[in-house]
């Protein structure tokens, strides 16, 4: 395990930028997001960014394809250009899973080339959480939030941070920072992975689980009355699924220059009205089968899709953001004690 | 107070006075309010809540609800009943659907907000005096109640209720508040620094819509933004000048019915201070065509629908130059 000083931290921001792009979450208007980083630049203090980091691999906006017409020749162009190195730094363990939920989406065949272009460019280093949230549950999708998966991990004490490289993109960045670090035991991090635990054990939510849920219950929940109630406040905004670091629907758009066609992508929400609508009309019309789609996708289909692994990383960004504070792991207990 | 509600409701549900009753109903944890419906004396004395969480204003919910069956029970604090008496002008309440208890209010925080102060891990919150009393995971924090209430209640423009079927607790006056201070720093500044202000601002926006949603004066039945047909439809800004116009366009689209409740602000994930553009537009009405509140009542004409000798002319715009 490498050890560095904090009092170095710029210094270790400045070796990791000099070949590829840096992100770290950082302030911004009040709120942490993250940014590429320059000289000066300090790491927030909050515990999570309120965007989750799947904006790295699926932006919210992303062109697809041009097509110019000039006479009666239609010139189809691809408006990718290669995307460069980057390195983004502090990801929490709950962001660090979404990416491979979100792989299992883009990354089976056909294989989505943009996200992959990106995918492959990034190298993810890992933050382990301190000081969790009153809303964090990710220990209840069996994730280990001190000790998160990544290209590299990093633990930071008081005064010093801690590094290990678990994949060769991680290899490959211990190389170019490994001067500035001494090699140190991990009796440290030990001792800080056994406290943040002594932490999560006491989490309101930490005994929360959406295992009752899928299975042969599907029809039962689908069709449960509970629905009306929990969406009835719903406000159909997106705020739940454009924080969300596994949501990843999108729209395919056109945008008319007059003398061509850009066609782009955007995040889209299921909480939307037009969400589904197709030529045919459309075939969720009410919130209440909105609200049930995104709630069914993470917890029951999602799953029952791929080897029981759940669309949900218990970030807890939507408990702490919708609107109306209503949220998943309400509509998931409430379904629950139905089924008792 | 939450306690009589409870009652009250109960008494009211029973003598067949309203079927249904809107209020607020407890979450996972202290501050995780959902504006809910409740049917029976059982369902309140479970779930409804009334607390200093309740920030939700609930005049737009009964768009929809008061186009049901039977009448609906609203408890509506101070600040809500201007936006239900904008609805009603606007004809989007069904006024004989609705029975209004006007309940006080001192101010209304947020989780969000309080963490934003530095507060993590909230377990439970209690009120000591002046001050909020945080359990938190890593230890106790005593925030002052002045601190911890954010900006549109800090400037709370009433304590007065603008509509009611009947009152619980004393009734408040309409305040001299400082809402429009920033915007008065805003127009202080130069056209670039106003432009650098509201761009690092407005960047943020994920077009999430909430602040659109939430509003009591978005009630179009289809938004041009969300319509297909209106050529003007858009799921995410595609570039900053998008990105600008959505909020301008929407504040514009709500002159003149703006109550200034601050629901935008509040709802926002990114922190933008929506409610200023809102209160720009208050403020240049209130300059040209004398002080106007809107849901003070629900009769008068609005100033931007009426017509009056006195009018400014579109000249205005030159004469104030281009920095105001």
């Amino acid at each position: 395990m490498l050890k560095l000083s904090l009092k170095k931290l710029d210094e270790l921001f400045a070796a990791m930028a000099q070949s590829q792009a840096l992100y770290i979450p950082a302030d911004n208007g009040g709120q942490a997001q993250y940014l590429r980083w320059a000289p000066g630049m300090k790491m927030t203090a909050a515990l999570n960014t309120v965007r989750s980091a799947k904006d790295f691999f699926f932006p919210q906006t992303e062109g697809l394809v041009n097509f110019k017409m000039t006479g009666k020749t239609i010139e189809v162009i691809d408006p990718r250009t290669e995307a460069e190195d980057f390195v983004v730094f502090g990801v929490r363990a709950c962001d660090a899973r979404s990416f491979s939920i979100l792989d299992k989406v883009f990354l089976v065949d056909p294989v989505d080339t943009y996200y992959q272009n990106r995918r492959e460019h990034g190298t993810i280093v890992t933050m382990a959480c301190r000081q969790p949230e009153e809303t964090c549950f990710c220990t209840s999708f069996g994730i280990d939030p001190t000790h998160p998966e990544g290209d590299a991990v990093c633990w930071m004490t008081d005064d010093a941070l801690y590094f290990e490289a678990v994949t060769p993109k991680g290899e490959a960045l211990k190389e170019k920072i490994a001067s500035l670090f001494e090699e140190s035991d991990d009796a440290a991090v030990k001792a800080q992975q056994a406290e943040t635990k002594a932490v999560l054990d006491r989490l309101p939510l930490h005994t929360f689980t959406a295992e009752p849920l899928g299975g042969d219950v599907l029809m039962k929940v689908f069709d449960s009355p509970s629905w009306k109630s929990l969406s009835e406040a719903c406000l159909g905004c997106g705020t739940c699924t454009f924080v969300c670091p596994t949501c990843q629907c999108y729209d395919v758009r056109d945008f008319d220059t007059g003398n061509g066609i850009q066609r782009f992508r955007c995040w889209d929400s299921c909480m939307y009205s037009d969400f589904t609508l197709m030529a045919h009309g459309n075939s969720r019309n009410s919130q209440v089968e909105r609200f049930r789609q995104r709630f069914m996708h993470k917890l029951v289909y999602f799953p029952a899709n791929n080897d029981g692994e759940y669309g949900c990383v218990g970030c807890g960004r939507c408990l702490a953001k919708c609107p109306i504070s209503m949220n998943i792991v309400k509509v998931a207990k409430c379904l629950e004690g139905e089924l008792k | 107070m939450q306690g009589m509600m409870i009652a009250r409701a109960g008494e009211l549900l029973e003598n067949g006075t309203v079927t249904r009753v809107l209020g607020w109903q407890t979450g996972e944890f202290v501050y995780d309010i959902t504006p809910a419906v409740f049917e029976s004396a059982e369902e309140l004395e479970k779930g409804f809540v009334y607390n200093s969480f309740c920030g939700n204003n609930l005049s737009k919910y009964l768009i929809q609800a008061s186009r049901k069956e039977g009448k609906i029970l609203v408890f509506l604090k101070p600040c809500d009943t201007y936006s239900f008496n904008q609805l009603i002008k606007e004809h989007r309440i069904v006024r004989e659907n609705v029975y209004i208890i006007g309940i006080p209010c001192d101010g209304k925080t947020d989780g969000e907000f309080l963490k934003a102060k530095g507060v993590k891990g909230i377990l439970g919150i209690r009120e000591e005096g002046d001050n909020f009393v945080v359990d938190t995971l890593y230890g106790e924090k005593t925030i002052a109640r002045e601190d911890a209430l954010p900006e549109r209640c800090r400037n709370c423009k009433s304590k007065k209720h603008m509509v009611y079927d009947e009152l619980m607790g004393e009734e408040g006056e309409v305040l001299d508040s400082h809402r429009f201070d920033m915007v008065e720093k805003l127009e202080a500044m130069t056209p670039d620094e106003r432009f650098a202000f509201w761009r690092s601002q407005l960047s943020r926006c994920i077009r999430c819509n909430a602040c659109r949603n939430v509003c009591p004066a978005c009630s179009c039945e289809k938004c041009v933004f969300d319509n297909p047909q209106s050529g003007i439809a858009q799921k995410a800004a595609a570039d900053s000048f998008e990105e600008n116009m959505f909020h301008i366009i929407r504040a514009f689209h709500v002159a003149g019915r703006c109550t200034d409740c601050g629901e935008c602000s509040r709802v926002c994930p990114q922190n933008i201070p929506l409610h200023l553009l809102n209160r720009k537009f208050i403020k240049d009405i209130d300059t040209f065509y004398g002080e106007y509140q809107a849901g003070e009542d629900t009769e008068s004409r609005a100033p931007l629908t009426n017509y009056t000798q006195e009018d400014v002319e579109p000249s205005i715009v030159y004469t104030r130059g281009g920095n105001n």
